[in-house]
């Protein structure tokens, strides 16, 4: 275990500003850029169209406490065992409160035309890339990570490559003050016909009210096949914010899950353009809330090419006084004729306290396309549960039927069979253990 | 087995049934004909224990018990199927794991054995095979995105599993080509026992081509006006219900 020097955290965003100069000068412009617009800006409020359901005011008022060098807590690898994914055959890099830990990472053989490592030992030749792909979006996050982000992952699959095994990215908080504060910056290029599965997940060793803040910038190559499956299962006081910023090649196949079970406030903003043909792109999500838990899932997904073909599911399952919400958006350019877009964002209602708040938003400008959205909140459906009654289940395992299904609809589009399989095995264990069946 | 005395039964203030009486023995298939709205689905939802509905008087004894005291699964445990008119979609519930289920709760409570995974998927196979549905079948969610004939032929097989004394088919033929009719009629054939029994619930005659029936009951208005063999089945097709509800008024 490394041990690390500690200086004194900075407490305001300038004086964090001038800790990270050292880390790397080539970064500065866009740090710069990033703090200027965050300057401008503020964290968003609920006036703000797109954050309307979406109150990050707590965030706002946690202090302000960037974790720029390694906190001095060792974390060891007894403490990731029994974790979810931690038996999965994969490469993993491990990220503890944004900082790399070799120690706990492994790369095994990946052929030669695969790069997996962490973003802050390659950035050169990068610098002008970062923030490429991110760089037109408004949100106050990215430019608060533009401006202070630590490391993430880099992974570069070279045309006609494919992963010989998944990349797990395992992003671990053992923050134990409120506040602190992870900026994380991934960076993925598949090129042409590159293939490979990555996983992403987010766990808390602490249970301080942290914030992690991920950009994940990815360019899949023409013809490339990727499957991107993110698990967020932080601790019930963290907060999560993230956004993807896709752009996707010729004929590429592009799925990317999203499973929200933890942290107190959530948020994935997915942003995806679809400029060339053929592209067939998934986004596809679970939540499951209890307590005040929030998730948010807010996507924009741009049609600017003939022929792709766009789907979206998400289904939340809601207890308590959560909240789910989903955003999504597609925009169907002039010229992207033949576009194949679908929406359905479903929510189970197992409290009268819980909330869904659900947006589908289709704007259309050609004229030679296939376009439908649907969203349901309610509770459980009758009908299904008799029957399944009349089938001999009795009522309460005719619920957890249904609502294992509600989960699994999602879950089973998870293309690898092992992530699928223990993901699947987690969501029955969770629904079993902590969701009240009324 | 099912002795049904004066049922009378409806939706909040509405009466649908308004006093059936029907005695099923075991061995015998019945076919429960009658225009739509006369209380058919009615009175199969009853018999299933739907909620919604209010037994306003009247009773109903299966093998010399109250049936309708029983909670749905608990009629379904003793026995009772009814193969749906609307099978419903279960999107994410896999049909294996729904099936084998239901198939060991059944047994649990006859007391026999549960099945493992590989005695029901030999079990299973075999009927599905004879139901001309494909392997793939049992890996997909119950019923989501399943043809019409897929549906039924679902509950069918739901039916030969779960091996029911008394199985109730409401309208099992609407929306049925000539094939999949003969294939669902066949599966019926073949659960037919001596100790065993069939209430066919259907608008039309064309099933009685298949599964012949010992009985025929008109119901019309929530009554059964008319008892006969099956020859009155065919007396129907020819001449329609009006004869019948005039003769009756």
């Amino acid at each position: 275990m490394s041990t690390v020097a500690t200086t004194d955290p900075a407490t305001t965003p300038v004086e964090a500003f001038a800790q990270l100069e050292q880390n790397g000068v080539e970064l500065m412009p866009l740090r710069k850029a990033g703090l200027a617009r965050f300057s401008e800006s503020g964290y968003p409020t609920v006036r703000d169209e797109d954050w309307r359901f979406t109150n990050v005011k707590p965030v706002a008022e946690l202090p302000f406490h960037l974790v720029l060098v390694p906190l001095g807590q060792a974390i060891g690898q007894e403490q990731l065992t029994s974790k979810t994914f931690d038996q999965l055959d994969a490469d993993r890099l491990v990220f503890v409160d944004g900082h790399f830990n070799a120690d706990l990472s492994q790369i095994g053989n990946q052929p030669s035309g695969v790069t997996v490592t962490h973003l802050a030992s390659s950035l050169a030749g990068l610098e002008r890339e970062v923030g490429s792909l991110s760089g037109g979006d408004d949100n106050p996050f990215v430019a608060l990570n533009d401006a202070f982000f630590t490391d993430g992952a880099l992974i570069q699959i070279g045309d006609g490559q494919r992963l010989a095994k998944p990349v797990h990215l395992l992003f671990v908080t053992t923050a134990g003050e409120d506040g602190e504060a992870a900026h994380i910056r991934n960076w993925i290029d598949a090129g042409a016909n590159a293939h490979g599965t990555i996983i992403e997940s987010h766990l808390s060793l602490g249970k301080a009210a942290t914030v992690t803040n991920v950009v994940t910038e990815s360019r899949i190559g023409d013809g490339a096949n990727i499957e991107h499956i993110k698990f967020q299962d932080l601790s019930k006081r963290a907060f999560h914010l993230a956004s993807l910023h896709s752009e996707l090649g010729r004929d590429a196949r592009y799925v990317f899950h999203s499973v929200a079970l933890g942290a107190r406030l959530s948020r994935n903003n997915l942003r995806l353009r679809l400029a060339q043909p053929g592209i067939e792109c998934v986004l596809n999500g679970l939540y499951m809330l209890r307590g005040q838990q929030l998730a948010d899932h807010h996507m924009i997904v741009e049609h600017a090419a003939p022929r792709c073909d766009s789907h979206e599911y998400f289904n939340g399952i809601l207890d308590d006084q959560s909240r789910g919400v989903f955003h999504g958006r597609i925009l169907v350019q002039p010229g992207a004729q033949k576009t194949d877009a679908k929406q359905t964002n479903k929510n189970l209602l197992l409290c009268d306290d819980a909330t869904a708040n659900t947006k589908p938003q289709l704007e259309i400008y050609a004229d030679d396309v296939k376009c439908t959205h649907g969203a349901t909140i309610g509770a459980m459906d009758d009908d299904s549960i008799f029957y399944l009654r009349t089938r001999g289940l009795d009522a309460p395992t005719a619920r957890r039927m249904l609502m294992h299904g509600f989960a699994g609809e999602i879950i089973e589009r998870i293309r690898h069979d092992a992530v699928r399989e223990e993901l699947d095995a987690l969501v029955w264990d969770r629904l079993e253990a902590e969701h009240q069946l009324h | 087995m099912l002795e049904i005395r004066n049922l009378q039964a409806g939706i909040e203030d509405k009466p649908i049934l308004k006093g059936i009486d029907l005695s099923v023995n075991a061995g015998e298939v019945h076919a429960l004909m009658g225009p739509n709205g006369s209380g058919k689905s009615t009175l199969a939802s009853v018999l299933a224990g739907r909620e919604g509905f209010d037994v306003t008087s009247g009773e109903v004894l299966y093998n010399g018990n109250d049936l309708l005291d029983l909670a749905p699964e608990e009629r379904a445990r003793e026995g009772v199927f009814l193969a749906f008119q609307y099978p419903v979609e279960i999107p994410g519930v896999n049909s294996a794991y729904f099936l084998r289920s239901a198939v060991n709760e059944v047994r649990k409570h006859r007391g026999e054995e549960e099945l493992d995974a590989m005695n029901f998927l030999k079990a299973v196979k075999a009927k599905m095979k004879e139901l001309g549905l494909n392997e793939d079948f049992l890996k997909r969610p119950v019923n989501a995105g399943f043809s019409g004939g897929e549906k039924k032929r679902n509950e069918i097989l739901q039916m030969a599993m779960l091996n029911p004394k008394l199985a109730v088919l409401d309208e099992t033929d609407s929306g049925l080509d000539i094939d999949a009719l003969r294939i669902v009629a066949d599966g019926v054939n073949r659960l037919k026992r001596p100790d065993n029994a069939q209430l066919i619930i259907t608008h039309y005659q064309r099933l009685l081509d298949y599964i012949v029936p010992d009985f025929v009951h008109v119901l019309h208005d929530g009554r059964i006006i008319k008892s006969g063999d099956k020859s009155l089945a065919l007396e129907l097709e020819e001449k329609g219900y009006d004869w019948l509800v005039k003769e009756a008024a």
